[in-house]
């Protein structure tokens, strides 16, 4: 303590330590939550030069030799690498194109019900799946699409004399259900940010739209989206910079080997090479080079959002 | 000519409003139909509710299923570890979670950008599946109950929200003028900020809670004992791998087709038994979780 009194520009250092000292309690604070961040998430990182190696699992992640790019040569080269990139970024786009617009206009929509007990009960029965577990939506999803005993399947058969269809084993169909259970769970859950947004527009504007005659149909175009419109802009955004990262639990609940060819993402590959096939240096190259274009997709897209629309996260 | 524009607002309006509440009502009926069908499908008769008798009421009443599925072993303990693992994991997210919040929500505390900067980083980057569950490994964490609830003892997520919440709801002052006192930070923290912080504790744990109910995938890598599953899992096993378990089949064997209605009918209730906590908090906790929301909307 004393070299720092006797220093030439100690009196910032001292004032700085002296508040650190003051508040040391806050620092104890924060040391279950660091401790726990470093072990389980930056350990990760330094797991992350598997990718760099070939490992051997009595040598350990330190003591396995390395073989460069060799790993990330194979992914590149493999048969997977195409049908991978593929499927992950098409049910990422597919679920875009639905589940980016589909909130807005359910919120615009609940925006025009002037009931006010009809619109809570359409928020609490909309916003409900949610919190069902995935594991529960793709039971009901392989229950209601069974092609011998899913109530869907009978319907088909019953009145409108169709053959069942085996809707979980269809290649072409995999990604539509992907999405379509996606909005059922979510859309109300999304809309809530845009609701919000909507309750914060001037009622004034409103009021004098009706003086000059606009109906509401008008009024939706030129008042409510352009109000939302930065929630709008800064969520597509924030869509658009997690287009190579699709969740893995649904895609993996509902793979089976009949869909594989439409339903094999990068994370499923992951897990499949590298907890299945215990190829841990291969199955860490793939997820690096996933994660590092996740990371420069978000650092993009951050600069966008910057720039449209003065926001960014950091 | 003002009358007849009059006119044609109002009529544009209501047809508006009556295509809107159509829609809003057929929006409804799509997302609780799929829910209320399980529910009768679990109390009907299998065979009327695999040959589509069962549509819109139950037929055949009876508790066959819920019988078979409370009777199974790893079912039950599935529960049981579900339950544990959420109280347990919730409780140590709680403490990770908040007090570490608090700090960083604190203006005079030395480095807090740097800080966050450590915590923020992971949500943008991450070691991936294999050398996060090395590490789980070499901590001799496979197969014990700290798997499900130490890997994820703090989602950044929810840090972040916490801290806006306190900086935004503590006023600085208040803060002041216990210092002035000579009142501790943890004590300003246990005996002001925490009662003042009610809502968001309740939105967080919330949060925490449904979340360890939900998941299945750490157990599923970590777990390779039936009797630690949750029962997400068992679920996961019994539906999607069609593992009807041993001991429900056993007095179903004299007819194959039975047991398959039989496996039909456990489902059904399995999948009720399985949402049963989160959907029965929710009516309670509505409120809680769009706070949440908005809480985490407000940048920090």
């Amino acid at each position: 303590m004393s070299a720092f009194t006797s220093s030439p520009c100690s009196a910032h250092t001292k004032k700085t330590l002296k508040n650190i000292l003051k508040n040391y309690q806050l620092y104890i604070f924060l040391i279950p939550a660091l401790v726990y961040i470093i072990i389980f998430h930056y350990g990760p990182m330094y797991g992350v030069q598997l990718a760099f190696k070939n490992f051997i699992a009595t040598k350990g992640i330190t003591g396995s030799p390395w073989v460069g790019f060799k790993q990330f040569n194979r992914f590149f080269s493999s048969a997977n690498f195409w049908r991978v990139i593929k499927n992950t970024v098409t049910i990422n786009l597919y679920s875009l194109c639905v589940n980016f617009p589909v909130p807005i206009i359910f919120a615009l929509m609940l925006n025009n019900v002037a009931h006010k007990r009809f619109k809570s009960f359409v928020q609490t029965v909309t916003y409900a799946p949610h919190f069902i577990s995935t594991v529960v939506l793709v039971s009901m999803m392989l229950v209601f699409l069974s092609p011998r005993s899913g109530f869907i399947n009978i319907i088909l058969k019953n009145y409108f004399g169709m053959e069942p269809i085996f809707f979980m084993a269809k290649n072409e169909l995999f990604k539509t259900i992907y999405v379509f259970s996606g909005l059922w769970q979510n859309m109300g859950w999304a809309a809530i940010i845009y609701i919000a947004a909507l309750t914060g527009i001037d009622r004034e504007l409103h009021e004098a739209a009706v003086v000059d005659g606009a109906n509401k149909i008008q009024r939706i175009i030129h008042i409510d989206i352009p109000g939302i419109m930065p929630t709008m802009v800064t969520l597509l955004i924030l869509n658009m910079g997690s287009i190579m990262n699709v969740g893995f639990e649904k895609v993996f609940l509902m793979q089976n080997s009949l869909n594989l060819e439409a339903s094999e993402t990068i994370s499923t590959y992951v897990y499949k090479v590298g907890l299945v096939g215990a190829d841990f240096s291969y199955s860490t190259a793939v997820g690096l080079f996933n994660s590092v274009i996740n990371f420069i997709m978000l650092l993009i897209t951050n600069q966008l959002s910057k720039k449209v629309t003065e926001v960014g996260l950091f | 000519m003002n009358k007849s524009k009059k006119i044609s607002i109002f009529n544009v309006d209501t047809i508006f409003d009556i295509v809107n509440h159509a829609i809003l009502i057929l929006i409804v009926i799509s997302i609780l139909y799929p829910l209320y069908f399980i529910v009768i499908a679990s109390i009907s008769n299998p065979v009327m509710v695999s040959s589509g008798q069962v549509l819109f009421w139950p037929r055949g009443i009876n508790f066959e299923g819920y019988k078979a599925i409370f009777k199974d072993r790893i079912i039950v303990s599935g529960y049981k570890n579900s339950l544990v693992y959420m109280v347990l994991g919730t409780s140590i997210n709680m403490i990770v979670t908040i007090p570490a919040a608090y700090s960083l929500s604190r203006k005079d505390l030395v480095g807090k950008d740097a800080i966050m900067f450590i915590f923020a980083f992971t949500m943008f980057f991450s070691g991936g599946l294999i050398p996060t569950y090395l590490i789980v490994r070499n901590l001799g964490m496979i197969n014990s109950i700290w798997a499900m609830v130490i890997p994820n003892a703090m989602s950044v997520y929810n840090l972040i929200i916490s801290r806006t919440f306190f900086r935004t709801n503590i006023p600085y002052e208040l803060l002041e003028a216990s210092q002035i006192e000579g009142c501790s930070n943890i004590r300003f923290f246990v005996t002001i900020a925490l009662p003042l912080s009610k809502a968001l504790l309740a939105v967080i744990a919330l949060f925490y809670g449904v979340s360890h109910w939900n998941a299945f995938f750490n157990a599923m890598i970590y777990l390779n004992k039936e009797e630690l599953y949750p029962i997400q899992l068992v679920l996961r096993n019994i539906l999607l791998e069609n593992q009807a378990r041993q001991e429900m089949m056993k007095d179903l064997v004299e007819n194959l087709s039975t047991a398959e209605q039989r496996a039909e009918l456990i489902k059904y209730g399995m999948i009720i038994v399985a949402s049963v906590p989160v959907l029965m908090m929710y009516p309670f906790a509505q409120k809680f979780f769009i706070k949440g929301v908005m809480i985490g909307a407000i940048k920090g």
